[in-house]
């Protein structure tokens, strides 16, 4: 049976992983090597790097950080911030990343994600999405709109008409973070990402307010995400992988159980 | 891409890992070199021709793939190192494209290495999603030595809209349940063994299927 998968987020700032709440009050954590090697070994599924603070000065990621990841796991990683064309996407895949996950770069140009999926395949290109709650169901129906650049900017454009034109666009998989709960490790936003996994035919990745076990096994069976990602609760030192694991095989759902 | 990925010389590989422009065959090369096995990746047919053990990875169309490896000159040479007994390793579409045909593009012709072919999932859940992406077990069908000391039902990673069928039951060897689908997630015939998940991608058990590739004697 395929399983789902957990995916720590690790935000890299100034080389260093560090956490914030709705990306402010950033805490360094560690190094993302030593950080990503260990989650490795933990029983990680997958890993996703956040370079946050890339594309707000205008400089490429740090593709050495790229390449010293990829010599040491050898699981799927995604890499994202500091992406802005094909040649982009092409060094951090030679470098050794399996996803290039792109977000404001796309509602920019929607066209990026056709790019790189004629380049390197659909399955290299994650779409990574900040939906926000709105009132306003004029602009966007679906109750959700797209905000880019860190939540700062609202787009007025509608989440799930964004999800389902980024998948004919040819997305391999969808991040659903929610703006509303990212940080406040209170649980998934089970609504919104139920509506975009049901509404996509690309698997779909939950994230923002992972708090507990139990929140991961709601979203995998009220929203049937196929994945979902942490990261305070494991940064923290919390929970371990393994505990989330141990608790998530206990409660039915589907879990690599081996690594 | 257009880049030449970093690889070593040609006469100290062991292993030759098959560049016919379908993917990134970097993690496959860190792989074995974590293993203290090096590595070229290469479309030069004198090298392949030469090679001590052949890995044929990649992601990507079928059509495609059998355009380039004609353009490349690759198809026979491929087939010349099977029927010479070269240990052979496929990979993902490199697993589809050594059987005789995919239904993938409308229909596309392959190497004809192994006898099967190749289909799309169906799913009638509409929550089973295609590309089937992520981890799955593999129950072993049968011992082979390229699954030596890995347990049966360890996961492995998987990412793959088309999936193996073969003709011989005798060259199953292991198979994967998803989609409504139970497919052939490793086969293998003689010197030749392909596994439809990425053991570069598969952590631990991933790479002890490669180890055991690079000590298997055929």
């Amino acid at each position: 049976m395929l399983t789902k998968r957990i995916i720590p987020c690790l935000d890299i700032r100034d080389g260093k992983v560090t956490k914030g709440v709705k990306f402010k009050n950033n805490v360094v954590l560690g190094d993302p090597v030593e950080l990503a090697t260990q989650y490795y070994h933990d029983g990680c599924d997958e890993l996703v790097f956040y370079d946050i603070t890339a594309s707000a000065e205008g400089r490429p990621i740090d593709i050495d950080m790229v390449a010293e990841v990829a010599r040491a796991i050898h699981i799927p990683f995604a890499v994202g911030g500091g992406i802005s064309n094909v040649d982009d996407m092409s060094r951090v895949l030679l470098a050794g990343a399996e996803k290039i996950s792109v977000n404001s770069l796309a509602v920019r140009n929607p066209e990026i994600i056709a790019e790189g999926a004629r380049a390197f395949g659909s399955q290299c290109i994650v779409l990574g999405m900040d939906p926000v709650a709105t009132d306003d169901l004029e602009k966007c129906p679906c109750g959700y709109e797209i905000t880019v650049r860190g939540f700062r900017e609202h787009t007025g454009t509608d989440a799930l008409e964004w999800a389902k034109r980024a998948e004919q666009l040819g997305v391999g998989e969808i991040v659903v973070n929610s703006v509303d709960a990212d940080g406040t490790r209170e649980g998934f936003e089970l609504n919104l990402t139920g509506m975009i996994a049901e509404n996509v035919g690309v698997p779909v990745v939950a994230s923002g307010g992972a708090g507990n076990a139990q929140h991961l096994a709601d979203v995998f069976t009220k929203s049937r995400a196929d994945a979902a990602i942490i990261a305070g609760i494991i940064h923290t030192g919390k929970y371990t992988i393994g505990q989330i694991k141990e608790e998530l095989t206990a409660a039915g759902i589907p879990i690599r159980k081996k690594w | 891409m257009d880049m030449m990925p970093e690889s070593v010389e040609p006469e100290t590989a062991m292993v030759t890992i098959v560049d016919y422009r379908a993917g990134n065959l970097t993690s496959v090369r860190l792989a074995f070199e974590s293993l203290g096995v090096p590595a070229q990746i290469t479309s030069d047919p004198v090298r392949i021709r030469s090679a001590e053990r052949v890995v044929f990875p990649g992601v990507g169309a079928a059509c495609a793939a059998m355009v380039n490896l004609a353009e490349l000159e690759l198809g026979q040479v491929l087939r010349d190192v099977v029927e010479r007994g070269v240990p052979f390793l496929g990979i993902c579409l490199g697993t589809q494209i050594v059987l005789d045909r995919s239904e993938e593009d409308g229909g596309v012709n392959c190497l004809g290495l192994v006898s099967g072919e190749v289909k799309r999932f169906q799913p009638e859940d509409p929550f089973d999603k295609v590309p089937q992406m992520g981890w799955n077990s593999v129950a072993i069908r049968r011992k082979h030595p390229v699954m030596a000391g890995i347990e049966d039902e360890s996961e492995f990673y998987f990412v793959h809209s088309f999936y193996p069928t073969v003709s011989d039951p005798a060259d199953i060897i292991g198979t994967t349940a998803y989609a409504g689908a139970e497919f052939v997630s490793v086969l293998g015939k003689d010197n030749l063994v392909a596994t439809q998940f990425h053991p570069e991608k598969s952590g631990r058990v991933g790479l002890k299927l490669l180890e055991n590739f690079c000590n298997w004697i055929t």
